[in-house]
């Protein structure tokens, strides 16, 4: 398990290998324009701007409370359930204004995946948890759900360790494979984005690693969005990189220019470890 | 090698570390005290079925007798019967019989003797009517046509079968379940997982207000309001029948599987709602196939206290069920529960004789349904438990 304690030597062995890849061919999927958002009074996110690029690795960093998992939940409009929030500014995915009122959040959010902090599969067994997403979406040929189940759960790496008790509850998995679980729970409805926000922060060092290899091998596929409070797993996962400080977007470059050459002071003390 | 043992020891800062219980001891005497609380409650219910199943346990082992079968004596043959037979007939104790004097003893034949003069011409008198056979099956008494079950306590040959007291119970409770619990369970859905807040404010307390009315008033309800209404409504023939008493029953038991239920709903974790709207769930969808599913021991808890509650309650079904004790299924005749008929007959009854005795033993039947339904709604509720939680 590769745990550096300096980011910056990371960097140059594996890192920008990624990172070098010609970005243009990954059209523009998220643009965030000028998005605040307030809780009450409270001000949690300033004037961000954002363009998200498809089929790519984005990873928001920074210290707790910055705001990057109310970003990220901003994104399939997850904040909508907590009261007293407020939002202003746009958010357009695929051009589309996703805070317009003609959106059905529910089909917003059947196109957008999302891994949670603390895995939470739901109390019922391996195989309908897979299902559910179809299920609710009116599927109910039994192959069909079958080879979807199979697929998302090869997919996360999880096949071979539960193909023997697809019946079993879920509840009985280890944090890691619950949490693969949910990653294959997420793309078994085939979504076009994938949010993650901390998904390894609960897990030990080998059930993160398994992670963030999935990630790299779902991106081949999926847009995916990442929070962590981990910069090494940011460096290591992501294709571009954005830091959030109290609210405020300071920086957006390539996961490489971010940890090689960041443009901001702040940027370059969060990541060296100065502060946060 | 052998374990080193440790030569150095301070005994003055590590000493203290042995005087857990004696270092507290207001700490310890509390919970002693809830301990000895919580125990006295356990202790005081086993005494109350104690209690009731004392006095019901002779009619219970068939013990008792209600037959009259008796010839009257003459009572001018007072001097030929055996003394201890002639105690026996008249039904004294022997001290009693003692401090008799002939004359007496004369006069208690001659009332013995007018008392029986009827009887003894009924086959029917002739009949223990405690007895098992006669408290569950039918029995065709001289003057009816079939075997019929009857609940006549009070007559000139006591009728003491069961049979029409338990399906009036079990009417009435059916009734307020199938009504109380769909709509205790919505409720409880709707104020947990979907209400906006402001509403979930008002409606939670307003229905956990319901279980504040006095059951006397749920019944004087049932009697005077529902009982018009419903039959305006549907056209029955009676008036007061199991489907009101059961409806008013049912007044009384939402409350307490609707605050239940809610908890258990409230407890399931929000994380299970998030992921299920996630991937693109609607609320409705949510609550349904995953918040009710996970929280299915906490809900069955809910129905298994609302049956408890239900086959007890006694003041609502004795106003608004008609009382009569017939068999029958139709939920539109009148019927008679076990409760309300033991709250209406025990005033009346003779202390220790059979009708009263009867009356406790449908007490403790009362007793054994609830803790044999609450003990079947601890087992499934455990396997639920394991179900959910992945260790089966």
């Amino acid at each position: 398990m590769p745990a550096p304690m300096d980011p910056l030597v990371k960097l140059d062995s594996r890192i920008t290998v990624g990172s070098t890849e010609d970005h243009a061919s990954h059209a523009p999927l998220i643009e965030v324009k000028d998005l605040s958002l307030w809780y009450g009074t409270a001000n949690a996110l300033d004037h961000i701007t954002v363009l998200i690029r498809e089929r790519v690795v984005t990873a928001f960093i920074g210290p707790s409370g910055c705001g990057k998992s109310t970003f990220l939940r901003c994104l399939n409009r997850m904040n909508d359930l907590i009261d007293h929030v407020r939002i202003a500014g746009s958010v357009h995915i695929a051009s589309q204004d996703i805070y317009s009122h003609e959106v059905d959040v529910i089909e917003l959010r059947k196109r957008i995946g999302m891994v949670f902090q603390k895995s939470n599969p739901f109390p019922k067994s391996i195989y309908d948890n897979i299902a559910y997403g179809l299920r609710i979406q009116g599927v109910r040929d039994r192959a069909a759900l079958d080879e979807a189940v199979e697929k998302s759960l090869r997919d996360a790496a999880l096949w071979e360790e539960v193909k023997d008790r697809l019946h079993s509850s879920a509840m009985g998995l280890s944090g890691g494979q619950q949490q693969r679980l949910c990653i294959a729970r997420a793309i078994a409805i085939r979504p076009e984005i994938i949010l993650m926000d901390e998904p390894a922060s609960a897990l030990d060092p080998l059930a993160t690693a398994r992670i963030e290899d999935l990630i790299l091998e779902l991106k081949k596929e999926f847009t995916i969005v990442i929070v962590t409070h981990n910069m090494q797993q940011a460096a290591r996962i992501s294709d571009f990189t954005a830091f959030f400080y109290l609210g405020k977007l300071v920086e957006y470059d390539t996961t490489a220019r971010m940890f090689t050459n960041p443009a901001r002071k702040q940027t370059e003390d969060y990541i060296t470890g100065r502060f946060g | 090698m052998a374990l080193v043992t440790p030569t150095v020891r301070r005994p003055d800062r590590w000493a203290t570390l042995h005087r857990s219980a004696r270092a507290r001891p207001v700490e310890w005497l509390v919970e002693r005290g809830i301990l000895l609380v919580s125990l006295s409650a356990i202790l005081l219910v086993f005494l109350i079925f104690l209690f009731v199943a004392r006095e019901a346990l002779p009619v219970a082992l068939g013990r008792m007798t209600s037959a009259r079968g008796q010839r009257p004596l003459p009572v001018d043959s007072l001097d030929q019967i055996p003394r201890e037979s002639l105690r026996a007939y008249l039904g004294l104790k022997a001290d009693e019989f003692v401090a008799m004097t002939r004359e007496q003893l004369q006069l208690l034949m001659e009332i013995k003797a007018e008392e029986l003069a009827g009887v003894s011409e009924d086959k029917d008198a002739a009949v223990n009517t405690t007895q098992w056979r006669y408290l569950i099956g039918p029995h065709q008494w001289s003057d009816y046509d079939q075997p019929e079950f009857i609940w006549q306590p009070v007559s000139r040959v006591p009728k003491y079968n069961l049979v029409p007291l338990v399906i009036g119970s079990l009417k009435t409770t059916l009734v307020a379940l199938l009504f109380a619990v769909p709509l205790a369970l919505g409720a409880a859905l709707y104020v947990s997982q979907l209400a906006a807040p402001q509403v979930k404010e008002y409606l939670k307390p307003v229905i956990e207000m319901l279980s504040g009315i006095p059951s006397v008033v749920l019944g004087f309800f049932g009697l005077i309001v529902m009982a018009s209404a419903l039959q305006f409504v549907f056209g029955y023939q009676y008036r007061l029948n199991a489907f009101v008493a059961g409806l008013a029953l049912g007044l009384a038991v939402i409350p307490v599987v609707f605050s239940i239920a809610e908890d258990a709903l409230t407890s399931v974790p929000r994380s299970y709602v998030q992921a299920a709207l996630a991937l693109g769930s609607s609320r409705w969808q949510a609550a349904w196939r995953i918040v009710l599913p996970a929280a299915a021991p906490g809900v069955f808890a809910a129905v298994v206290l609302g049956f408890g509650r239900a086959i007890g309650e006694t003041m609502v079904v004795l106003m608004a069920s008609g009382n009569a004790s017939i068999v029958s299924w139709n939920l539109f005749e009148s019927t008679r529960t076990m409760t309300a008929t033991i709250a209406a007959e025990l005033a009346e009854t003779v202390v220790g004789g059979h009708h009263y005795r009867m009356l406790f033993l449908i007490g403790a039947m009362l007793f054994i349904v609830t803790f044999v339904a609450n003990l079947i709604g601890d087992v499934v509720i455990h396997r639920l438990k394991t179900k959910l939680e992945g260790k089966a």
